[in-house]
């Protein structure tokens, strides 16, 4: 079954003058229709001012489209009694580490969404420590958010929205303010909660090595969605992409360079281990012509 | 025109138990119109040794000179050497105040004490190097896209005409188009005014297109100090210490681990490009 | 400079003090604030003092780290005692030129100096031993009745414990900002008053600007979260009553009836 079912839905708003009349309007998201299945791990790629965000704040009901219509495991966004069971199934975790935390202890911040759910306490505790456990935050549950790093703040937002025992987690760019080691954290403990809990991961991003394990990915380019496939078919068009304000991993645009030169090697590849491989291959294959 | 750091020490909460060691003997000469990466992960102390020296921190003991004059004597002008080693901070745009863009980068010149028209006639010089167009300039700064607010928070510095711009992580939060036109727009800067430039940032693959030294920074110290092509020959050791060297680097490794003969040099996906043709014609 | 003040930051120790339900602590201190004005003799003041000397041993935080919180207020003590010391009109003691001490500017400066001190180390003793969040959930419960009256007790009690969480982000902020002017040549420190106030606009814009965007963010976060008002909200941590909190409350009876009645007494 569908978690996410999208149908031409579009956003626009309206944009006023210093006077505060109506200088136009801006559409964000244009005509999108995806259809997301349980389990799935999908990446939405998109320049910034390309509509991703505005379109994961859809799923989550913070916006509702102008036109068109978003369900949320079977739920439309735009039926307001529906919005807080909405809102728990499909979860969400922004960019700013620091604007999305609210308690002053870590375990404190966790229970907030079950707090706000109406669950009994003995059970909030519960969730608090699978949760921070399944990020590999357990033994910091005491400590104030304010002395963490920026990858260990994501973590426990992602925590956060775990024990609120959501089907879908969307997640914003939440690596966009971190260094290296803390993207690389944050993306781990993203893909933990995909294979190991079984949860829908939607991930918004603009980092390229951070989708390689994708399901499936979406383009996203003047609120449309530009392209669409699996990572490989995405990574095979380089011009594309480039077009899209985008970029692929080096040894991707490595083997491109190379295939323009003649080289013969496969599109799309994705890994340095790949890359050696195919290039193992032209090579037996260029001495057996010359025999 | 060179700055030369001796023997600095930086302590965080010096005389208290939780004292931190930020800066742990630096020794650095940073001559004119070199074009510097500065590498290290969060907490490696890039961001405290660049504000050292604009003398935003003062360390607690070592020498930093300016022109061989020592920023720390009596007599030393400070405010003179903040206008003459310029530093762009994280997230510049968040220091935009002005209710349009060109007041906005008028700001630093200003309080250097210079003439009207001086001052104009710097802060249109430094939104035109920064690619900002006039019809911009008496546009609310807070109206632009993020990229464009940070071409104008840098165009601020720029103003105030330093022989340095330190720019701390200049592409964060950028996406990697964004990323790439700033960058190029520094090289550019860099090549046509002669300006020294030093590049904070975390990651490799960014900065080794572009500069021509790397200063290595892991716990207070400086780890390598060297060419690109020479410091990313330590890929072993740069990640032990949470920095991975640019994926082309592992990419040419595995080659020459299955018998490929690429050579050692190539940092960059052009170079790799290079070697592996020359390898497979020969 | 900011985070020097340790007056009413928690310290984390283990004490039958840290363990006692908030509101105990709450109660306790307004009860010993009130007695602290009953006091008609020096008596009063001796029991009060070996009551607060007590609580000090039970919660185990060091007396000097409480001593270090208070210099930040000692400016406050000494004002307060000048004019009660000089200004206070009665029978002259010491004539200094124009100003006069009097007896019973004496009287008061000694009991004002004891008083302020008693109630600040009090009051410390409360924040030093509860976390910000016990304190705001204890305030909450305290307050409810006053939800009748349409009094937004959630919203206050949220409210606090929000801008205790953000208070450190926004200094650091507030650090980073001036930094970033003072690289662009901006002088915070010289000028008269004029002068110097208009130097705060490059400082005080961008830190608007910035709570304003946190706020907004932390808003559309709470409310994905499914935060909706304090209707139908469980807690996490409740405040349920112990034994130990019963006889606290025994213990701060016994204490006012003592200190009250004693204080009171004519000799």
């Amino acid at each position: 079954m569908s978690i996410l079912k999208t149908e031409k839905v579009t956003f626009e708003y309206i944009r006023h003058d210093e006077e505060g009349n109506v200088e136009g309007t801006i559409t964000a998201v244009n005509d999108v229709s995806l259809d997301i299945e349980q389990g799935q791990f999908i990446a939405i790629l998109g320049h910034n001012g390309s509509g991703k965000s505005t379109l994961a704040k859809h799923i989550n009901a913070i916006l509702t489209p102008s036109k068109g219509t978003v369900w949320v495991d079977g739920m439309d966004t735009s039926e307001d009694e529906k919005i807080w069971e909405i809102r728990q199934t499909a979860g969400m975790v922004f960019q700013n580490p620091d604007n999305q935390i609210i308690g002053q202890v870590v375990e404190e911040d966790v229970g907030f969404g079950p707090e706000n759910m109406g669950i009994p306490t003995e059970e909030i505790w519960q969730r608090v420590e699978e949760s921070l456990r399944a990020v590999g935050m357990y033994q910091y549950r005491k400590h104030s958010p304010n002395n963490l790093s920026g990858g260990q703040k994501q973590r426990v937002s992602i925590a956060g929205v775990l024990a609120m025992h959501p089907k879908c987690i969307v997640l914003d760019e939440p690596t966009a303010m971190l260094d290296p080691n803390g993207r690389k954290e944050v993306i781990r403990a993203v893909r933990a909660l995909n294979d190991v809990e079984g949860v829908t991961v939607i991930l918004i991003t603009h980092y390229m090595e951070e989708i390689i394990h994708a399901d499936n990915v979406f383009v996203m380019d003047g609120g449309k969605v530009a392209m669409q496939g699996t990572p490989r078919e995405i990574f095979s068009q380089v011009e594309r992409l480039k077009e899209l304000r985008l970029d692929v991993p080096q040894v991707t645009l490595l083997a491109y360079e190379l295939q323009k030169q003649g080289v013969p090697l496969p599109n799309g590849i994705l890994t340095t281990e790949e890359f050696a491989d195919a290039l193992e291959r032209v090579k037996k294959g260029s001495s057996t012509n010359g025999n | 025109m060179a700055i030369e750091l001796e023997h600095v020490n930086f302590i965080y909460g010096e005389d208290t138990p939780l004292a931190v060691k930020a800066l742990d003997d630096v020794n650095l000469m940073i001559p004119d119109g070199q074009f510097i990466g500065i590498i290290g992960h969060t907490g490696s102390g890039k961001s405290t040794l660049v504000q050292h020296l604009n003398g935003l921190m003062k360390a607690t003991s070592g020498d930093i000179r300016y022109n061989g004059e020592s920023i720390y004597g009596k007599d030393f002008e400070m405010r003179k050497l903040r206008s003459k080693v310029g530093l762009v901070f994280q997230y510049p745009e968040h220091q935009l105040f002005e209710i349009d863009v060109f007041s906005d980068v008028c700001f630093g010149p200003k309080n250097l004490g210079l003439s009207k028209e001086e001052v104009e006639e710097r802060a249109k010089d430094a939104l035109q190097k920064v690619g900002i167009p006039e019809t911009m300039y008496y546009q609310s700064p807070f109206e632009l896209s993020g990229g464009q607010k940070r071409r104008v928070a840098i165009a601020g510095v720029l103003a105030m005409q330093p022989d340095v711009l330190i720019l701390d992580e200049p592409t964060a939060g950028l996406d990697p188009k964004g990323r790439d036109e700033i960058l190029q727009q520094i090289k550019t800067l860099q090549t046509e005014t002669g300006l020294t430039i030093l590049l904070v940032s975390h990651s490799m693959d960014d900065v080794a297109e572009y500069v021509d030294r790397i200063i290595v920074m892991n716990a207070g110290k400086v780890m390598f100090d060297d060419v690109p092509k020479s410091v990313f020959a330590h890929v072993k050791e740069l990640e032990e210490v949470g920095l991975a060297a640019p994926q082309v680097t592992y990419v040419m490794q595995e080659l020459r681990k299955r018998g490929f003969e690429v050579g050692e040099d190539a940092t960059t996906v052009e170079e790799a490009a290079k070697a592996i043709l020359r390898c497979l014609k020969a | 400079m900011l985070r020097d003040i340790t007056l009413g930051q928690y310290y984390q120790t283990e004490s039958v003090i840290h363990r006692l339900d908030a509101r105990v602590k709450l109660a306790g201190t307004l009860i010993f604030i009130v007695s602290l004005f009953f006091f008609k003799n020096y008596w009063g003041y001796l029991v009060a003092a070996l009551f607060l000397a007590g609580v000090i041993k039970l919660s185990r935080v060091p007396f000097k780290f409480m001593v270090k919180g208070m210099k930040a207020i000692v400016f406050l003590v000494i004002i307060t005692v000048l004019f009660s010391l000089f200004l206070t009109p009665g029978e002259a003691l010491v004539s200094l030129g124009k100003l006069t001490i009097t007896k019973e500017g004496l009287n008061t400066a000694i009991t004002t100096t004891i008083r302020l001190s008693m109630l600040i180390i009090g009051s410390s003793i409360m924040t030093l031993t509860t976390t910000p969040n016990n304190l705001t959930d204890a305030m909450e419960k305290s307050m409810r009745p006053l939800k009748k009256l349409h009094v937004p007790v959630h919203e206050i009690a949220m409210m606090m414990s929000i801008a205790l969480r953000f208070i450190p982000i926004l200094l650091e902020e507030t650090d980073k900002i001036m930094k970033a002017q003072i690289a662009r040549g901006a002088d915070f420190e010289s000028g008269n008053l004029l002068k110097r106030a208009k130097a705060m606009v490059p400082l005080l814009v961008p830190l608007f600007i910035s709570a304003f965007r946190r706020a907004n963010d932390l808003a559309m976060a709470m409310e994905a979260r499914c935060y909706r008002g304090g209707d139908g909200r469980t807690k996490m941590k409740p405040l349920i009553y112990q034994k130990r909190d019963h006889l606290a409350y025994v213990c701060l009876l016994v204490y006012f009836v003592a200190a009250v009645v004693i204080g009171r007494l004519h000799f």
